[in-house]
C-alpha cells in the first residue's frame, strides 16, 4: 500500500501537515508497512487536502480531509466500505482527466525531490537529447515548437535564445523569473514545489543552448516553501549531474536561488535584473534587449518558469509534438489557473484554443457562491475584465489583444454579481501606485490621478468629465509608460468602463442624500 | 543592534555578486528590521554610498525600518481574494488589537482564498471564523 499527500502549498494552507502526521501515526499504530509519499498537488485545490491511496488498484482519493478523518478513512479501506470523502480513481475525476499535462504531467503524481522518480517518468530526456543535438539545434527545436513567454508578453521564445545564442561574450546568463505576482496564478510556484527537477533541466537546456554556463532564479519572497523546494532540488541536481558537468557531457552549468523582497514590479524582467544585481527594482529602458545586454550587461536569458518548464518536453517529444498543440500563432499547451469565486478552482492545462465560457462554467463549474458570473479578469492585476458576453473568446494569445484584453500569465479570477467594477478599477490604478518602480511618470503620477478621478466618479461628483479625464489618462499611461505596469494598467481600468458602464453613472439618490 | 552579528553577516555576502537583497534579507532576519545604524556598514563594505543603500531598502516592501511590536499576520487583499470575500475576512484581523495586519498581493493561494501568511505558514479557506482562529493562533 502507497499512500499521497500533497506538500503543495495550497494543501498545507489547509492542514495536509497536520493530515500527514495522522496519517503517520495511524500507520504505526496499526502496524502497517506502508510509505507517505509528499507529492506536489494535482491542482483542484477545493479537494485538498486530497489524500490518495494506491492499494492495488490505482490511486484513490479521499478530499478535505482533517487528521480525525484517517482512522476512519483507513477502517473503511480494510473494510472494503466507502468513506464519505472518498472521490474514487483520482485521475478519472473529469478535472483531470480533460486536461492535456505535457508541463504537468509530473505535479502531484512524483515525489518532487526524488531523483529517481524524476528518472522513472521521463526526466533528464531533455537534456540527454539537448547534448545529443548540440547548441545549435536545440536553439532551432524552441525555435520550431513555436513556444511563446509564459509570462505574459508572449515573445517567440526560441528568437530571444537565437539572439543570445548569437551575441559574443565571455559570461552569458540564463535568468528564470519566477518573481509570480499576478493575483490569480500559482503555476509557476506549483512547479517548483511539484516538479523543480523540470525547471533546472530546461534552464541546463537553455543554458547549453546559447552558450551560458551560470543561472539565477529569482523567486518571490512571497513563497517560502518554493524558495526551500528549490534550494533543495540544485543541491540535489548537483549530485545527479543535473548541474555542474551536464549528465557528464563537456557542456557546464550551474545555477542559484534568489529571493524578491516584495516588491511587485520586479516581475518586469528588466526590473527583475537591476534586483538581481543589488540595486532598487528600477525598469530599464529598452533597447539594449537583456538577450544582448542583460544581467551584469552580458547577454541574458530571461525567461517565466513556465517557458522554461516546457523545454524538456519539447526536447524529449520533439518540437513537432508540441506544436501540434494550439492554435494560430498561439503553440503548444498553457497551464491556465482558474481562481477567484469558482467552484472547481486550480491549475487546469490544456492546448490553446479553449474558450472562456468552457473555461468558467463548463470546467470550472460556475461561481463557488452560487450567484451569476457577472466578470472574468484574465491575465492578473493588469488584465481586462470581460462579461460573460464574451465567453466565445478563444484562450489565444491574438484572439484577447484584438478583444482588448491579454492573456498575460493565464491567471482566469471570476467574480460573482455582488462585484463593484467602479470599485475593482480603482484597485487597479490603486494597485499601480502602490507598486509603481516611479521611474516614469505616467504610471508614477498618473495611477495617483487615476486613483483620485475614480473616487470622484464613484462619489458621483462630475462623472462625465471626469470619466473623459479618465480615458484620456489611460491613453497616457499606455502609450508613455516605460513597462507593462503602467502601459496595461489601464486594461482593467479602461475594460470595466466599457462593459460595465453601468457601475459608473451617477447615483442619483445617493447624491440627493 | 549587535555589530558583530551584522559583521558576520556583511562577511558571508561581500564577496557575491550582486549581494545587497540577500544581504539586507538576513539582516532583517536577525535583527526583524533593517537598523538605520546598519547602512553604513554595509555601504562600507559593498562600495556603495549610503544613500544607495538606504535606497534600495525603502525600495522594498519586505524591509521594514523598525521591528513589529506585535505578531504579523500578512492578508492577501489582491483581486482573487477580494472576489473570494476577503472583504469580509479582514475586519475580523484588522479589529483585533493583539496582531498586526499587513496588506500583501498575492499569495498563490488564489483558489483557496481569503489567504495569509504567519512567517512562513499559510493559511487558507479563511471567512470570518477562520479569521478569529487565525488571530488567536497568531496572538498565541
Amino acid at each position: 500500500m502507497k499512500l499521497f499527500l500533497p506538500c503543495d502549498a495550497a494543501a498545507l494552507a489547509v492542514g495536509a501537515d497536520e493530515v500527514a502526521a495522522a496519517v503517520e501515526t495511524e500507520l504505526t499504530r496499526r502496524g502497517i508497512a506502508a510509505s507517505l509519499v509528499r507529492t506536489g498537488s494535482r491542482g483542484l485545490f477545493e479537494l485538498e487536502p486530497l489524500l490518495e491511496i494506491d492499494a492495488g488498484q490505482g490511486r484513490h482519493g479521499f478530499a478535505r480531509i482533517a487528521p480525525e478523518d484517517v482512522a476512519a478513512i483507513l477502517d473503511c479501506l480494510f473494510e472494503g466500505t466507502a468513506h464519505p470523502s472518498g472521490v474514487g480513481p483520482v485521475d478519472a475525476l473529469p478535472f483531470l482527466a480533460r486536461q492535456t499535462r505535457l508541463t504537468f504531467a509530473r505535479c502531484g503524481i512524483t515525489d518532487p525531490q526524488s531523483m529517481d522518480d524524476y528518472k522513472a517518468h521521463g526526466g533528464l530526456k531533455g537534456l540527454e537529447q539537448a547534448i545529443a543535438l548540440g547548441s545549435t539545434a536545440t536553439v532551432e527545436e524552441v525555435v520550431q515548437s513555436g513556444l511563446r513567454g509564459r509570462g505574459g508578453a508572449g515573445f517567440p521564445a526560441g528568437i530571444k535564445w537565437r539572439t543570445a545564442a548569437g551575441a559574443q561574450a565571455a559570461q552569458k546568463y540564463i535568468v528564470c523569473n519566477a518573481d509570480e505576482g499576478d493575483s490569480g496564478t500559482f503555476a509557476d510556484r506549483m512547479v517548483m514545489e511539484g516538479d523543480p527537477f523540470m525547471l533546472i533541466e530546461g534552464m541546463a537546456i537553455a543554458g547549453l543552448a546559447v552558450g551560458a554556463a551560470y543561472g539565477y532564479i529569482y523567486i518571490r519572497s512571497e513563497y517560502p516553501h518554493a524558495i526551500r523546494a528549490m534550494r533543495r532540488a540544485v543541491e540535489t541536481a548537483r549530485m545527479h549531474g543535473l548541474l555542474g558537468r551536464l549528465l557528464g557531457s563537456e557542456h557546464e552549468f550551474e545555477m542559484e536561488v534568489r529571493v524578491g523582497a516584495g516588491a511587485y514590479v520586479c516581475g518586469e524582467e528588466t526590473s527583475l535584473l537591476e534586483s538581481l544585481e543589488g540595486e532598487r527594482g528600477e525598469v530599464r529602458a529598452k533597447p539594449p534587449l537583456p538577450a544582448l545586454e542583460g544581467l551584469f550587461g552580458q547577454p541574458t536569458i530571461i525567461n517565466n518558469v513556465l517557458t522554461l518548464a516546457a523545454v524538456p518536453f519539447i526536447l524529449t517529444e520533439g518540437a513537432k509534438a508540441y506544436a501540434d498543440y494550439g492554435m494560430g500563432r498561439s503553440r503548444g499547451t498553457m497551464p491556465i489557473q482558474l481562481a477567484g469565486n469558482i467552484k472547481n478552482g486550480g491549475l487546469f492545462e490544456t492546448a490553446f484554443g479553449i474558450t472562456l465560457g468552457d473555461l468558467v462554467n463548463d470546467i470550472g463549474g460556475g461561481t463557488l457562491s452560487g450567484r451569476p458570473v457577472r466578470a472574468v479578469q484574465v491575465g492578473g492585476p493588469l488584465g481586462a475584465y470581460f462579461p460573460p458576453s464574451m465567453f466565445h473568446l478563444p484562450f489565444d494569445y491574438e484572439a484577447f489583444a484584438a478583444a482588448d484584453g491579454l492573456i498575460g500569465h493565464a491567471g482566469v479570477v471570476v467574480f460573482d454579481d455582488s462585484v463593484d467594477m467602479a470599485r475593482q478599477a480603482r484597485f487597479a490604478m490603486e494597485f499601480c501606485a502602490a507598486e509603481s518602480c516611479g521611474k516614469c511618470t505616467p504610471c508614477r503620477i498618473g495611477s495617483i490621478r487615476g486613483v483620485e478621478m475614480l473616487d470622484r466618479v464613484r462619489a458621483g461628483d462630475d462623472v462625465a468629465a471626469n470619466l473623459a479625464l479618465i480615458e484620456e489618462l489611460c491613453e497616457t499611461m499606455k502609450f508613455g509608460s516605460l513597462c507593462a505596469l503602467g502601459g496595461f494598467t489601464p486594461y482593467p481600468v479602461l475594460s470595466a468602463l466599457t462593459h460595465f458602464p453601468e457601475d459608473f453613472a451617477p447615483k442619483p439618490v445617493e447624491r440627493a442624500a | 543592534m549587535d555589530a558583530e552579528r551584522l559583521d558576520q553577516i556583511i562577511a558571508r555576502h561581500v564577496s557575491r555578486r550582486g549581494a545587497l537583497l540577500p544581504l539586507l534579507h538576513d539582516v532583517q532576519a536577525e535583527f526583524g528590521h533593517v537598523p538605520r545604524a546598519a547602512v553604513p556598514p554595509i555601504a562600507e563594505a559593498l562600495n556603495l554610498s549610503r544613500a544607495e543603500v538606504h535606497g534600495v531598502v525603502t525600495f522594498y516592501h519586505d524591509f521594514k525600518d523598525a521591528p513589529a511590536t506585535r505578531p504579523v499576520v500578512k492578508l492577501c487583499r489582491a483581486e482573487a481574494c477580494q472576489a473570494r470575500g476577503v472583504d469580509r475576512t479582514a475586519p475580523v484581523l484588522e479589529g483585533d488589537e493583539r496582531i498586526e495586519v499587513e496588506t500583501v498581493y498575492c499569495l498563490g493561494l488564489c483558489a483557496s482564498g481569503p489567504a495569509a501568511m504567519i512567517g512562513d505558514r499559510v493559511f487558507a479557506r479563511l471567512d470570518e471564523a477562520g479569521a478569529r482562529r487565525l488571530a488567536d493562533r497568531a496572538a498565541a
